[in-house]
């Protein structure tokens, strides 16, 4: 396999528009007879169906959910970057492509990070252009807020749900095409094979999910955008149905898969309840703007609280320790999600955890201090100079209400426990991965014709995603760099004319599909589904989770190759083909979970380093942070698919080079 | 967390084989369920239950569990997302049942939802209203004036996002006895009218989506209020009187 990036020559802020400049085009007239597929509908998915759409070409879009408005972009929260230095804070592109190299712990592509940071702009620009609500100031102008690993103000957000706000404007372009009759949507359809001919991607093979029925659809280019592949895991902050199927049938059809070991813990999520638990809810990072992170300072105190004898509120302010404060003062509370991940688990570890459940993972966000800061600011914009306790403390609570207010319903709702009065309990959990099918410059795989956007691409986070910029990089591939890949792409199919799903290999593709249905239907074990997800959730997060270690990874992947075993001789799939059977949409899932959770084990193992995300107890300085091996491993991991059993899967190696940032350790000291 | 305790449940349950076929309520005995559990995680306990003993699991929809999806649905004792307003049936915990208590789990049910299978409904006519104009006809470019060259009023933007907040789950059209889609549709007609940049198209816009809607089957409004009280984002009646003027206005 030969990795070529296409990393085009020139300097670094020229790059994109002289390569932009010099791409193929396809005249209007000729996109009407090229058929495109995209697979997922979340901010890439639905930005670009609804780019090509508009553009002229014929396109089909795919979601496994009732309708595409419902992708798990959706449930973001924060905000999304852009390099617009309307806060006159000092930013500018370079400092927004800068952190997010840096924050990526010198591990992304140079070039595609500061496209990203070219095109942000325009995102908001589009965005509140197709009627997006963002946060506003009083005079009319668009709101910022701060995220973690940053020093400026150029997080854009809709209260917390900014994900849900930018994914219907997405979704709204996506809705006027279809109307259109330019994009023809399948809801409730599953990508379950990729189809190849001579090399070339030229079609999937989809099951209706309501009639069951195998189809075949053919394109001239496929575009995978169906997200990222943290419920590998079994707990995450995932949604449901959030699965690694379409792009692990890409991998297994040949294109290269990046990095799988990179996976984000976010920090601030609602710690677990017990064994039901079926998922994780996040609490935005914005809330580490106005929360202050903390954990008794005396083990016997963590002991009470958990026991129930002491409540966070008794603990006395000296009595308190602010970990990040204290190790990070340069950033505080804001450092990245991978330092703070780890801050966490290190109190925790130590017996300083506060949360009563099986491993006393818990850690405090509390908001006590900015209620009364914001209180007292508020009220001397009113022109109170002498406000009362109760007075701030009143609008100390309206400001943080407005800010946060659906985040704190949600906590209360999930916790019974209300956080205007008492601290938040958090702990990390699973959130985003930045590993992913790898892909050029043109986001396009080692298949020709198959293009990878979003989270479910490698690109441009590194080894960890500084947070609100993965709502900027869906939407910069589906808006404004697919349009112009894509297009160079079919530039040279115009003459290739309409793609026959009557092929042998659509044939071939849509019988290994049956088959392997039919295999889990007439399987007759004993288990569901979800027994054998919830033990490799299990080991993927005692051993290839936060912290990892040779034997732990080693264990993993000699493990997790038992329970798929298992898992094809014991399973139990009930009901039929051809039904609506979220059983057996399952079963297809965990079984590409089972092959990838072994392959995220391997990349764990082989880099014998610490970088951003991935981090190896073997691999760390005295103050216990991430030691880097820039000569040795300053490179993409790229994997070439060689069977089930993935450790004899191929490792090719992209080499990283920095032209124009110097590699420093990371430093948010 | 550490106050919840197991309880026991009665459970009557809305099962159905396909669109086709007739469904009924069957009856199920829970026990052992965390009160810390969320509905859903209820449910799949009650699957894991029925798969163990070679049964056929209960089909319902979610996504995120996390109530911003819109996935989830279910009528719950006779309310659409359950007992506790604001809140989707995700968000919904067991914390809110007694021990013994029996609950009912219906599909949202409506003319324009039919029942897919078990409490699964389509409700794919939210989406064709939603293309039949809920949007801004503006094409990606990158060439869009500058994001901050139109000042709005920062309380038409609040109101607009108010009214975006919508999360399409249809538990309005559920709980309304006419089965009207209005909130959801005066929703999106509201914040696009309320911005500068949705002003330009209001009337095609709210004239289409309001032909859409009907064409679909959805009832109309009789001002009961119902879907005000039931919606888990708290989308405000005032969107379906927004939309009636612009309706007007449009018609003139």
């Amino acid at each position: 396999m030969k990795l070529d990036s296409k990393i085009p020559e020139g300097p670094l802020n020229k790059k994109w528009t002289d390569y932009k400049d010099h791409l193929k085009l396809v005249a209007p007239n000729n996109r009407p007879k090229l058929d495109i597929i995209v697979v997922g509908t979340g901010l890439a998915g639905a930005s670009a169906a609804a780019s090509l759409g508009e553009m002229g070409y014929n396109v089909k879009a795919f979601c496994f959910q009732d309708s595409p408005r419902r992708a798990h972009s959706i449930a973001a929260q924060g905000g999304i970057n852009a390099a617009k230095n309307y806060q006159n804070d000092g930013d500018s592109i370079y400092r927004l492509f800068y952190d997010t190299i840096k924050g990526g712990d010198y591990r992304a592509r140079e070039a595609n990070v500061h496209r990203l940071a070219e095109v942000s702009g325009n995102i908001i620009d589009q965005c509140v252009a197709q009627g997006v609500p963002f946060a506003r100031e009083y005079g009319g102008m668009l709101d910022n807020r701060s995220f973690g690993g940053v020093q400026v103000q150029r997080t854009f957000y809709a209260a917390g749900q900014t994900g849900q706000q930018l994914l219907l404007g997405a979704y709204s372009s996506l809705s006027r095409q279809i109307g259109l009759g330019r994009v023809k949507m399948f809801n409730r359809h599953e990508m379950l094979d990729l189809v190849k001919i001579d090399g070339k991607a030229r079609g999937i093979i989809a099951r209706n999910l309501i009639t069951g029925e195998i189809e075949r659809h053919s394109a001239h280019a496929v575009v995978i955008a169906s997200g990222g592949y943290g419920n590998v895991y079994f707990l995450s902050t995932n949604a449901m149905g959030s699965n690694v199927s379409a792009g692990w049938k890409v991998h297994k059809r040949g294109a290269a898969f990046s990095n799988p070991c990179y996976v984000q813990i976010h920090p601030t999520c609602i710690p677990v309840h017990g064994t039901n638990q079926s998922k994780l809810t996040l609490m935005s990072e914005s809330l580490r703007n106005s929360g202050r992170i903390w954990v008794p300072k005396k083990k016997e105190d963590a002991e009470a609280i958990r026991a129930g004898k002491l409540k966070p509120t008794q603990i006395a302010e000296e009595d308190r320790d602010y970990y990040l404060e204290r190790r990070y003062p340069a950033f505080g509370n804001l450092v990245p999600r991978d330092v703070a991940s780890r801050a966490a688990k290190e109190r925790c570890d130590e017996g300083y955890g506060i949360e009563a459940n099986d491993t006393n993972e818990g850690v405090y966000l509390d908001f006590s201090s900015e209620i009364k800061s914001k209180g007292k600011e508020v009220a001397y914009a009113h022109g109170n100079h002498n406000p009362s306790e109760e007075e701030i403390i009143k609008l100390g609570k309206e400001w943080i209400e407005e800010k946060y207010g659906n985040l704190f319903e949600m906590y209360e709702k999930i916790t019974d426990e209300n956080p205007y009065e008492t601290p938040m309990k958090i702990y990390p959990a699973v959130h985003y991965t930045m590993g992913g099918v790898w892909v050029d410059y043109n986001l396009q795989s080692s298949i020709p014709g198959c293009f990878v956007a979003g989270e479910a691409n490698f690109s441009d986070h590194g080894a960890n995603r500084l947070g609100a910029s993965a709502l900027m990089q869906g939407l910069a591939d589906g808006y404004f760099v697919l349009p112009y890949t894509v297009s160079n792409y079919l530039a040279d199919e115009i003459r290739t004319g309409k793609i026959s799903t009557d092929a042998p290999e659509f044939a071939e593709a849509e019988k290994n599909v049956k088959d392997s249905i039919d295999k889990f239907l007439n399987n007759n074990g004993t288990k569901s589904v979800d027994y054998f997800h919830k033990r490799l959730g299990l080991v993927m997060w005692n051993k290839v989770g936060m912290a990892r270690n040779e034997k732990g990874l080693k264990e993993a992947i000699e493990e997790i190759g038992q329970i798929r075993d298992e898992f094809y001789k014991d399973v139990f799939v009930p009901g039929s083909a051809e039904e609506l059977n979220p059983e057996l949409e399952k079963a297809l899932r965990v079984a590409d979970f089972l092959e990838l959770g072994q392959l995220m084990a391997m990349d764990a193992l082989q880099r014998n380093e610490s970088c951003g995300g991935h981090f190896r107890e073997e691999y760390q300085d005295a103050e216990g942070e991430t030691l880097r091996d820039d000569e040795n491993f300053s490179f993409v991991s790229a994997w070439e698919y060689k069977g089930q059993d993935t450790t004899k899967a191929e490792l090719h190696k992209e080499d990283l080079k920095y032209e124009f940032i110097k590699i420093a350790a990371r430093n948010y000291k | 967390m550490s106050t919840a305790k197991n309880i026991n449940i009665n459970l009557k349950i809305w099962r159905q084989k396909n669109a086709k076929e007739k469904g009924g309520i069957v009856d199920y005995k829970l026990d052992n369920v965390s009160t810390a559990s969320s509905f859903l995680e209820m449910l799949d306990q009650l699957n894991e239950q029925l798969i163990n003993s070679k049964q056929e699991p209960v089909a319902f929809d979610h996504d995120c569990r996390e109530g911003i999806c819109g996935m989830c649905s279910l009528y719950i004792n006779g309310r659409a997302h359950g007992p506790e307003t604001g809140t989707t049936t995700c968000q919904l915990h067991m914390r809110k049942f007694k021990d013994g208590d029996t609950i009912y789990i219906e599909p949202f049910r409506s003319k324009a939802f039919p029942v897919v299978k078990d409490l699964v409904v389509d409700r794919s006519s939210f989406d064709r209203i939603q293309q039949a104009g809920g949007f801004v006809s503006v094409n990606t470019s990158g060439n869009t004036i500058d994001a901050n060259s139109i000042p709005v009023p920062k309380d038409d933007a609040d109101k607009s996002f108010m009214a975006a907040a919508c999360i399409g789950c249809g538990a309005c059209v559920a709980s309304c006895k006419n089965g009207s889609a209005m909130l959801f549709v005066g929703a999106k007609v509201s914040q696009y009218a309320l911005l500068p940049q949705g002003k330009v198209e209001a009337a095609t816009r709210v004239q289409n989506m309001v032909r859409q809607m009907d064409e679909e089957g959805f009832g109309n409004c009789t001002n009961t209020g119902a879907c005000e009280v039931e919606c888990p984002k708290g989308i405000s009646l005032e969107n379906i009187a927004r939309m009636n003027r612009e309706f007007l206005k449009a018609s003139l």
